[in-house]
């Protein structure tokens, strides 16, 4: 396996040599809006200037233009790069579970920049704070706030609000002014940096990496209040953390002199108008999706790309008008989560989720790789001991004092406290990421004479918080034994305890008039389902949002499924009528409930349903009807395939299929119609095969054979004796002759002989039995009782035909065929 | 039974305080809340209960407000139901609402837990006979999905049968078609309900303010 990983990175690695070697230098991946202008621009010109070479020399047959597709060419292939190397990374499992990912992706990019170092001698693709603010951060977020867990998230949103807002802060000032105070002391040598520039240093040391965060816990199993606590500050205080940086970034621009009350108030109040201001703006593109994902249904094909739409256009009005665009794309994903995926159509969720993954684990990769690849570059390395291991012993102290100081404060009020593991995972949690470089490189070099060596810092920082920290958290919450998060499986009862406890909760802080969570709570709830949810939600989607008849739904659907498995195990689904498997509880007598179970199937919520339904003490029958609900639907399935395989290879014509549009299937008429020409052609030939006297082959009627055949008719009727029978299902309806002209030939119900006959077939027997099979005793037993509307059943239960079932070969009476093929025959000129 | 008759003093809270655990900040607050609601008479009776505003919202109002007049929540080892209560038995009841303390052994954490569930077990076990059967589970679980609007009452009634069906099918293993699940047993509803950290979640802030000028 390894070998094989070393073997594409040499791969890779030539390859890349190939392209390098090419002049690509400068902002190859920095500014892709701007140079895909400039693109368009030289390619226009390219174009004229081609047109006139070509007059001179020819046309020529092929041509090589590096510079045409240079820039999306290089983008491309450094994803491309990227995404196998996680793919290498990540074939080896071995190692995955001891390293984290992220931590792998960083060492990958150190060899890929030593590569471009080897072959370049200088640095030409580094991560730019612009590509990464635009182009690669904001999917992550979304994807965070999009999969956010909204209610775990907003009960212990006081704390995570508290660490996000006061840690950072804390964190900022602690670090800034402990290197201030050293520098002071004299430990770090010569250094042209002074107070404020330290502050900004501190604040965008401050941040807790979401990317980094998610990479490294996603594979340690945590508890879900640690983890939204450790998740959500990281999320959160990215925000503050951009903000604090912009304010003390103006403060240095200011000058210290110029500094005086009046500023910071202003500096304090952006903060928080920044702050929320962005929130705001998130919220309100949350709800416009959430609108706008109520009528789209007629496009739905593009219907997801809203999401990214709206979501990435809140980013940057957010980033637009200076507020925080973090904050902003965070809300935005949080509000919508809920409407969109009541709205949008099963498919499209699906698909929201599948991209919202593939975009964001994408630029994930890419942001680590990138990272590593920014470390090999010379310029950037200036070295300062005392400073740069002051910084991480700071950062590490100072979180922990935080983390500590701040949750003490919290347990104080918190109804279940964090413990003390948990505050140890929260503070060694604290790993810095890709946004405090990307802050690093914005600063600006005029202004602050050291951004080498903060930039240089920085990325030490991160390595030994993301690899370091990294690798050691998984044995760290293994050591301490941290509650893990638990396996769920909802069962309806903990569901439905669920919801009553929560009542109950409710209940009793109103009787004791307290005003706690579950007040507020219920609260919201009630304010949400009446007007939220009616303004924001389809009035079809309303009904689905009951998580409890979500659970109830999976049941049911899993049931279904066994009885399917179950069926075909046994190589049919007969059992489902043998009432004894599945009526558990049911002390019925057994031809009551055949009938019923019957009726159930056949006639869709029929009358027979309700007819004979007793009370008995147990566990129901409506239950049963839900089963039978679900088996009846599995069973149209099977009976479809069953259909599809041995009866008529029907041309299905995707002709859509170039449509962008469109996906269904080509349901012709004409189809449908050739299937009955075909089949009634089929017949009429043994008939008359049958009248010339050519016997027809005795046939043996094995038990699973009928029981496998008997499924065709039944199956057929759920999708076509709906189509086609539409009035007329009336208890002694003959309906030879039907307006449509489309009949179901598997479903011809008065033609059976019995029927026409009016001779109960165990009378019949007698005179039948030269080639009727005997009945099987459950028919015998039931047919008497099967009442008059239930006639179409008849050939179910008393068919012996073979499993070609359409040619009614064994049928004795001559009779009766000619009045059949009479009839047969006018249907076909018709 | 309405055990403090006059005004309760300190002793009286001290006495109460042992028995539920609430500090006497948070016993005075419930009392003026008792008092409140009681229109500050000794008793509450059921329309008392029926006449707080917030509280009419709640789908399972009635289980609920039965719960304080079950002779079982009192602690007493009594059965059946009262017409009025007490402070006392207010607090207690309340009680099992209490947030644990801080420092618990293993034990005492077992112990909240099944009492905690033993008061949501008797919430749905009307009859008082240890079982919750199919009509009780169903009767609880038609009140908890009567508000939600979209869910009709066969609905609510297969719900609580597929509930039942997969209890039965958890607790009792494969059953055979004559055999009858009578209904859940405590020991099974403990079982069931394992992985639901009551004595964590089960829990209200019971302040030492006095908010109750708020609530209606």
């Amino acid at each position: 396996m390894l070998r094989c990983g070393y073997a594409l990175f040499w791969l890779l690695g030539s390859v890349l040599l190939i392209c390098v070697v090419s002049p690509v230098k400068g902002e190859a991946v920095v500014t892709r809006e701007g140079s895909h202008l400039k693109l368009s621009e030289s390619s226009h010109s390219n174009e004229s200037q081609h047109g006139h070479s070509s007059n001179i020399t020819g046309i020529p047959i092929i041509s090589f233009k590096w510079h045409h597709v240079e820039t999306p060419y290089l983008v491309a292939f450094w994803v491309l790069v990227s995404f196998l190397g996680k793919l290498v990374i990540e074939a080896n499992h071995h190692v995955t579970s001891v390293i984290p990912e992220s931590a792998l992706l960083i060492c990958f990019g150190f060899i890929l920049g030593g590569m471009i170092w080897a072959a370049d001698k200088v640095q030409t693709f580094r991560l730019t704070p612009t590509v990464f603010f635009f182009y690669l951060l904001p999917q992550v977020i979304l994807d965070a706030g999009y999969h956010m867990p909204n209610k775990l998230f907003f009960t212990n949103l006081g704390g995570i609000l508290v660490h996000a807002v006061i840690g950072t802060c804390w964190n900022a000032a602690s670090l800034g002014l402990s290197l201030w105070g050293c520098q002071m002391g004299g430990a770090m040598g010569d250094l042209d940096i002074g107070l404020l520039q330290y502050l900004l240093f501190g604040s965008l040391m401050a941040a807790v990496d979401p990317v980094a965060v998610i990479a490294v816990f996603e594979q340690v199993h945590v508890n879900d209040v640690l983890f939204i606590m450790v998740f959500g500050e990281s999320l959160l205080n990215d925000g503050v953390t951009v903000v604090l940086f912009n304010v003390f970034d103006a403060f240095v621009s200011l000058g210290g002199p110029k500094i005086d009350a009046a500023e910071i108030i202003k500096g304090i109040v952006s903060f928080f108008v920044v702050a929320f201001g962005g929130s705001l703006v998130g919220l309100v593109f949350g709800l416009l999706i959430s609108l706008l994902t109520r009528c789209t249904k007629n496009i739905q094909i593009i219907e997801p790309g809203f999401i990214f739409v709206l979501g990435y256009l809140s980013y940057l009005t957010a980033e637009m008008l200076s507020l925080s665009a973090i904050l902003s794309i965070v809300f935005c994903g949080m509000c919508c989560q809920k409407y969109i995926n009541a709205n949008m159509d099963e498919n499209s969720v699906q698909t929201v989720r599948y991209a919202m993954k593939a975009f964001a684990n994408g630029s994930e990769t890419i942001i680590f790789v990138f990272l590593g690849i920014s470390a090999i570059d010379k310029v950037i390395w200036v070295w300062n001991t005392g400073f740069i291991l002051l910084t991480l012993l700071f950062v590490l102290v100072y979180r922990f004092i935080g983390v500590f100081f701040l949750t003490w404060i919290l347990n104080r009020y918190r109804l279940v406290p964090l413990e003390f593991v948990d505050q140890v995972i929260m503070s060694y949690g604290g790993l810095r990421g890709a946004v405090a470089y990307g802050l690093a490189v914005m600063l600006d070099e005029n202004k602050i004479k050291e951004k080498n060596l903060m930039v240089c810092t920085t990325l030490i920082v991160v390595y030994f918080t993301v690899i370091l920290q990294g690798i050691t958290m998984k044995p760290l919450v293994m050591w301490l034994k941290v509650k893990r998060a638990a396996v769920t499986e909802v069962s309806l009862l903990e569901k439905l305890t669920n919801k009553m406890f929560n009542h109950t909760l409710v209940a009793i802080e109103d009787i004791s008039g307290q005003i706690g969570h579950n007040y507020m709570r219920s609260k919201w709830k009630y304010f949400e389902e009446n007007w939220m949810s009616w303004i924001l939600m389809k009035p079809s989607a309303r009904k689905k949002q009951d998580q409890v008849f979500d659970v109830f739904h999976q049941l049911n659907l899993k049931d279904a499924m066994e009885y399917v498995t179950e069926g075909e195990r046994r190589g049919s689904l007969e059992f489902v009528r043998n009432e004894n498997s599945i009526i558990d509880f049911k002390k019925k007598s057994e031809s009551e409930s055949f009938d019923i179970n019957n009726a159930n199937m056949s006639n869709d919520h029929g009358a027979m349903s309700t007819t004979s339904r007793d009370p008995i003490p147990s566990v129901s029958l409506e239950m049963h009807e839900q089963i039978m609900k679900a088996v009846r639907e599995a069973e149209a399935i099977n009976a479809h395939h069953l259909l599809d395989q041995h009866l008529y290879k029907s041309r299905k014509q995707h002709r859509h299929r170039f449509s962008r549009s469109h996906f269904d299937i080509n349901r012709d008429e004409k189809e449908v119609q050739e299937i009955f020409q075909r089949t009634m052609r089929n017949r009429l030939k043994s008939f008359t095969s049958a009248k010339m006297g050519v016997k027809p082959p005795k046939t043996i009627v094995k038990h699973t054979q009928k029981e496998q055949q008997q499924k065709m008719p039944n199956g057929k009727s759920m999708d076509k004796a709906k189509t086609s029978y539409s009035g007329d299902e009336g208890p002694n309806s003959v309906s030879f002759v039907h307006p449509a002209g489309i009949e179901n030939p598997a479903f011809m119900p008065d033609l059976d002989p019995m029927d026409l006959l009016q001779i109960p077939p165990w009378l019949g027997e007698s005179e039948l039995d030269s080639s009727m099979v005997a009945l099987s005793h459950r028919a015998q037993v039931d047919l008497p009782r099967t009442p008059s509307n239930l006639r179409r059943l008849a050939p179910l239960r008393i068919s012996t035909r073979s499993t070609d079932s359409f040619t009614l070969e064994n049928i004795p009476d001559t009779q009766q065929m000619d009045t059949q093929e009479e009839f047969l025959q006018s249907k076909l000129t018709t | 039974m309405g055990a403090l008759q006059s005004s309760p003093g300190r002793p009286e809270y001290s006495d109460l305080a042992e028995k539920t655990g609430f500090s006497f900040e948070q016993i005075g607050v419930l009392h003026k809340r008792f008092k409140q609601l009681s229109h500050n008479e000794e008793t509450l009776r059921r329309d008392h209960f029926n006449e707080i505003d917030d509280l009419a919202f709640n789908p399972i109002r009635a289980q609920i407000i039965e719960a304080f007049f079950d002779r079982r929540n009192f602690h007493q080892n009594g059965e059946g139901k009262v017409q009025e209560i007490g402070f006392e038995e207010f607090v207690v009841v309340m009680s099992h609402f209490r947030p644990p303390s801080a420092h618990m052994t293993e034990e005492q954490r077992g112990k909240t837990r099944r009492e905690k569930l033993r008061f949501l077990f008797n919430m749905h076990d009307t009859d008082n006979d240890g079982i919750i059967t199919l009509e009780e589970y169903r009767h609880v679980v038609e009140e908890l999905l009567s508000r939600s609007g979209t869910l009709e009452k066969e609905t609510a009634k297969c719900i609580a049968d597929a509930a039942m069906l997969e209890v039965a099918s958890i607790s009792v293993g494969h059953m055979e078609p004559d055999e009858f699940y009578e209904g859940i047993t405590f020991e099974h509803f403990l079982k069931l309900l394992e992985r639901f950290e009551i004595e964590s979640r089960m829990i209200i802030r019971f302040l030492n303010m006095d908010t109750t000028t708020l609530c209606k």
